[in-house]
């Protein structure tokens, strides 16, 4: 079964009139591929009963929600990313009496834990507030815990190291099982908090956010939107990092910046 | 029942390859009529973020050859490729977006995420090849694009260098026609739309 175009957006219509959550400027194809997958997943055997089931029961909403978000992420993804935050931005934010960053959409928290461990290494971390905000409550709630897989621990190191990581990996965590516990000194200068990128506004001021890999679930009019939000939110000569396919080049702030290199980081200019 | 091919209507090509489908474009792409007036989209599994690729690809035609970026609009006469890491979707509005979800089958990019999504934005417009690999994806997204009433071609598994790619595909009836590299490269010159249909 394969749900129809019309009923993706009579799933939109009930998700913001019953519950406020606006996906309506989401990529559709994406979207709709999720949708059809929860449909399987969780075996409804027709389109008009999942419709009922996200309607009258808040916590499968909870779980849709969750579902046709990706929340797929990684510690230390693209290394060289971060080798230039760790080389060239860290540097910047050194210099500042109280380091605030926001890691936007941060989905499950690999890439909050990854910037503490930089932080820390920096000797940092003591001076840093890490602002970790999700639409998914529940997604956030796993980031606060900071217990990840630990099969995944392998590719993190190697990342780590390819991000100029000298340290051993393991001394961030205790492996438990068939998971990693991150040590609480990373999560403590963590704020997590739900932030919905389409109707919230600005709550402070940052040098650094990082949304990776967000915007390209945004159409245009979105990805402008929230772009405009960010750059309501960073400090003058604070830093904009985007994911490795994600670009400022055609928004309407893109004057206001200076791309760093070829990483995908602008510098805000002074005025 | 041979499956009628209408000339002067296909806007897109797809092709998806695994294992051994990188040999086939090679020797493709520098026989394809370099007035193209389709578009095509190239989804090949691969280890790493490389760009790498698309430097090999774009030696090899004198077609515009480009990593497809998120949000752009598709235009004929370009060949596209799918970039390392990330599904490749084509939305209604004959844009590409990109989705960093799930590995299906092993694969990101999986091919059956962007034959899905361009069976569904163009229909009986596209054109989809399947080619050599070691991997079950691309056979469902194929008889989707068959399904929307889109041209599917697979390279004979006699012929490619991993044959389990193209044969799940032709399990699964999702096969319009079987063909080898060379009469892959007849087909797709003539589906450009300024000759008319010859005899074949």
């Amino acid at each position: 079964m394969m749900i129809k175009d019309a009923e993706v957006d009579l799933l939109l219509t009930d998700l913001m009139d019953l519950y406020g959550y606006d996906f309506t400027d989401y990529s559709k194809a994406s979207l709709k591929r999720r949708i059809n997958r929860l449909l399987l997943l969780d075996k409804f055997p027709s389109f008009a009963e999942l419709r009922f089931r996200v309607k009258t029961d808040e916590d499968y909403l909870k779980r849709f929600v969750e579902e046709i978000t990706v929340n797929v992420t990684e510690m230390f993804r693209d290394p060289s990313f971060y080798r230039y935050v760790r080389e060239k931005v860290l540097k910047v934010l050194a210099t500042y009496p109280l380091i605030r960053i926001w890691h936007a959409g941060c989905s499950t928290g690999e890439e909050v834990y990854s910037m503490a461990i930089l932080l820390q290494e920096a000797n940092l971390l003591h001076k840093s507030l890490l602002y970790a905000t999700d639409l998914n409550p529940d997604v956030l709630e796993k980031a606060r815990k900071g217990i990840f897989p630990l099969v995944n621990m392998k590719q993190y190191s190697e990342n780590y190291i390819l991000s100029g990581g000298t340290h051993e990996f393991s001394d961030y965590y205790t492996a438990k099982y068939d998971h990693a516990i991150f040590n609480k000194e990373l999560s403590g200068k963590m704020i997590f908090a739900t932030h919905n990128l389409v109707s919230d506004r600005s709550f402070n001021e940052f040098q650094l956010i990082l949304c990776r890999n967000v915007l390209i679930y945004f159409d245009k009019d979105l990805q402008d939107r929230v772009l405009t939000l960010f750059d309501q939110s960073l400090d003058a000569l604070g830093f904009l990092a985007l994911g490795s396919k994600e670009t400022l080049r055609f928004s309407t702030i893109s004057n206001h910046y200076i791309q760093q290199d070829k990483e995908k980081i602008w510098r805000k200019k002074s005025s | 029942m041979e499956k009628e091919i209408f000339m002067n209507k296909y806007e897109l090509l797809i092709i998806g390859g695994s294992a051994g489908g990188l040999e086939v474009l090679l020797e493709v792409l520098p026989q394809l009529r370099t007035d193209l007036d389709y578009a095509v989209v190239l989804v090949m599994h691969r280890r790493g973020g490389d760009s790498l690729l698309t430097g090999l690809l774009s030696d090899k035609t004198k077609l515009a050859v480009k990593e497809a970026e998120e949000k752009e609009a598709i235009r004929p006469g370009v060949i596209y490729i799918a970039p390392a890491d990330y599904h490749l979707l084509i939305e209604n509005d004959k844009t590409f977006s990109l989705d960093y979800s799930e590995k299906i089958h092993y694969s990101r990019p999986a091919i059956d995420a962007s034959f899905e999504t361009a069976a569904e934005a163009y229909g009986p417009l596209l054109a989809g090849v399947l080619l050599s690999g070691a991997n079950a994806d691309g056979a469902e997204g194929l008889l989707q694009i068959k399904q929307a009433g889109g041209l599917t071609i697979v390279q004979d598994p006699d012929e490619a260098s991993v044959s389990y790619m193209p044969q799940q595909a032709i399990e699964k009836n999702a096969a319009d026609k079987i063909l080898t590299t060379r009469q892959i490269i007849g087909l797709l010159n003539e589906l450009n739309h300024s000759i008319k249909p010859g005899n074949r």
